[in-house]
């Protein structure tokens, strides 16, 4: 079997399952009655807590290519990151039609008073546009460069995510803090291995400042 | 001598009522009526806890004027109570309370009071609670982040027990803490607030009537995760002010610090009043989702209890002092 067909036929069907299985584990909890006294809240931070792993894991697909050498990551960036979108969508609908019961009014005034929802929206309108200019007749219909500069605004959603997970908890917890610092070692790995390669390319040293 | 013939219509000395019970016989009729009345409306009446049974049931509980009928609500079941909890020196999860505190034995227990006091000390568990009689309130509990519940506290009355302690004209405030032992509350060994956890309450808060000194629930003794074995219950504030598992009561003063107040001055105030017309930067306050019910009901000011401690603030800016 050759590479490509290894992705194609068995490691993307696998990663569907993986991605998946959040849902799976969620009809496992509600049947044995385990989403606690106020189901609403337990759905919505359950799904939201996997829009952000899913969003992690696509950026992480980079770092493991080049920490690997196998290429094959990239392939999953795309899957990863629309499921990302996915669970993001059933969040923010969990929010809608069952914590506010599509009470727009109330909506409305959570957005523009309550930091954490406005940054969380943000992102959430962030992850719409990557989703919907995800395909590749976008990416053709764009231009590479351009998309590109589009796409790197996964990191603002990413951050947007991080943060609007921190504000949402009371005190200074430390599990958005994981998540945040996860995202930091991420691109300050990125960084690093970017000015290696401009080093090697230029044959100077690294630039002095940024 | 005297000698006694019995006689046949003479009364048994077994079959005399003995004075306490002849003395509680309105209150045994009381209880008689509420079982029935429990057993008929679904067993949800105070006296009725038979099918709970998890813990140590408490005896010699009187009721108040505090019950599920003057609330006029459902309570909220003994497993919602029990297993949804804020008390962040067990995990900031909701239900990390209930997993993390299983083997938080609270007793031997003692309290310090000290302060501005006649009678400061360190109290045993037994020397603070058996003075008292035991008293059922039902009470709505309306935490910050906008849920709610109805829960029959066991305890008593705040005013009758610092009474005890004797409390000097210059007490102007009394400040409680929660027992800190990162040994024994896994929570605390992360810094998610300043630890130990601390509260406060102005003195007429504390002789309010409302306000409350709960050793148990459902007719029990306090389970771990809601504070064993001696919290503070104030229905007009939000729960946070309810502070659980207390080992120091201080007279002060002046207005003692408070944990989130001291974490965030900007969202938590001294006061914390229940009011749905201040809005909070995380949480809108108007509505709040009762536990067990699916769409959200106004809150009310003072969380109901307007009649009982509204005029405590009469004068005050509610906007400034929150």
């Amino acid at each position: 079997m050759t590479q490509d067909k290894l992705i194609q036929r068995a490691l993307k069907p696998l990663v569907w399952v993986l991605c998946l299985a959040p849902l799976l584990g969620l009809t496992g909890l509600a049947y044995m009655g385990e989403m606690t006294a106020n189901p609403i809240e337990f759905l919505n931070r359950y799904l939201g807590e996997w829009a952000l792993k899913f969003l992690l894991s696509a950026l992480m697909m980079t770092p493991l290519k080049i920490v690997t050498g196998w290429a094959g990551f990239t392939r999953f960036r795309r899957l990863l990151g629309l499921f990302s979108f996915f669970y993001a969508v059933l969040h923010l609908s969990s929010y809608v039609g069952l914590d506010q019961f599509f009470n727009w009014k109330d909506i409305w005034t959570d957005l523009i008073k309550r930091t954490y929802i406005t940054v969380g929206l943000g992102a959430f309108i962030i992850l719409a546009v990557l989703a919907a200019t995800s395909t590749k007749n976008m990416i053709k219909k764009l231009g590479g460069k351009n998309w590109n500069r589009l796409h790197k605004w996964v990191y603002v959603a990413g951050f947007g995510g991080c943060l609007h997970f921190f504000m949402m908890r009371k005190g200074v917890q430390a599990e958005p803090l994981y998540y945040a610092g996860f995202l930091v070692l991420l691109l300050i790995y990125r960084w690093v291995y970017y000015l290696k390669k401009q080093r090697q390319r230029t044959g100077k040293t690294a630039p002095a400042a940024l | 001598m005297l000698i006694k013939m019995t006689k046949a219509s003479d009364i048994k000395s077994s079959e005399i009522t003995p004075k306490a019970i002849f003395d509680d016989r309105r209150q045994f009729l009381k209880t008689a009526a509420f079982s029935g009345l429990g057993f008929a409306a679904g067993s949800i009446a105070p006296s009725s806890f038979a099918n709970e049974g998890r813990g140590k049931k408490l005896i010699g509980i009187e009721p108040s004027k505090w019950t599920q009928k003057s609330v006029g609500e459902k309570l909220t079941d003994y497993e919602s109570v029990t297993s949804y909890n804020n008390f962040y020196e067990f995990g900031t999860g909701k239900q990390d309370p209930l997993t993390y505190s299983k083997d938080f034995s609270p007793k031997p227990w003692t309290v310090v009071v000290d302060g501005e006091v006649e009678n400061p000390g360190t109290y045993s568990y037994e020397d603070l609670v058996n003075p008292h009689t035991l008293e059922d309130r039902v009470y709505r509990f309306r935490c910050v982040e906008a849920w709610s519940m109805v829960v029959p506290w066991v305890g008593i009355g705040l005013a009758d027990m610092c009474k005890r302690f004797g409390p000097k004209n210059d007490a102007k405030y009394v400040a409680f803490e929660t027992l800190h032992d990162p040994d024994r509350m896994y929570g605390q060994r992360s810094r998610v607030l300043e630890w130990p956890y601390r509260e406060g309450l102005r003195m007429d808060e504390v002789m309010n009537p409302l306000s409350f000194m709960a050793v148990g629930l459902y007719g029990e003794e306090l389970p771990n995760q809601n504070g064993a074995p001696i919290r503070l219950v104030t229905p007009w504030k939000y729960g946070f002010k309810s502070i659980k598992s207390i080992v120091r009561i201080s007279f002060t003063k002046t207005q003692p610090p408070t944990s989130w107040n001291m974490s965030g001055p900007r969202e938590y105030g001294f006061y914390s009043n229940v009011n749905p017309e201040k809005s909070h930067p995380r949480w809108s306050q108007a509505k709040e989702r009762r536990i067990g019910e699916f769409l959200k009901r106004p809150s009310l000011m003072y969380n109901g209890y307007g009649e009982e401690v509204a005029s405590m603030y009469v004068g005050m800016d509610l906007n400034k002092f929150y």
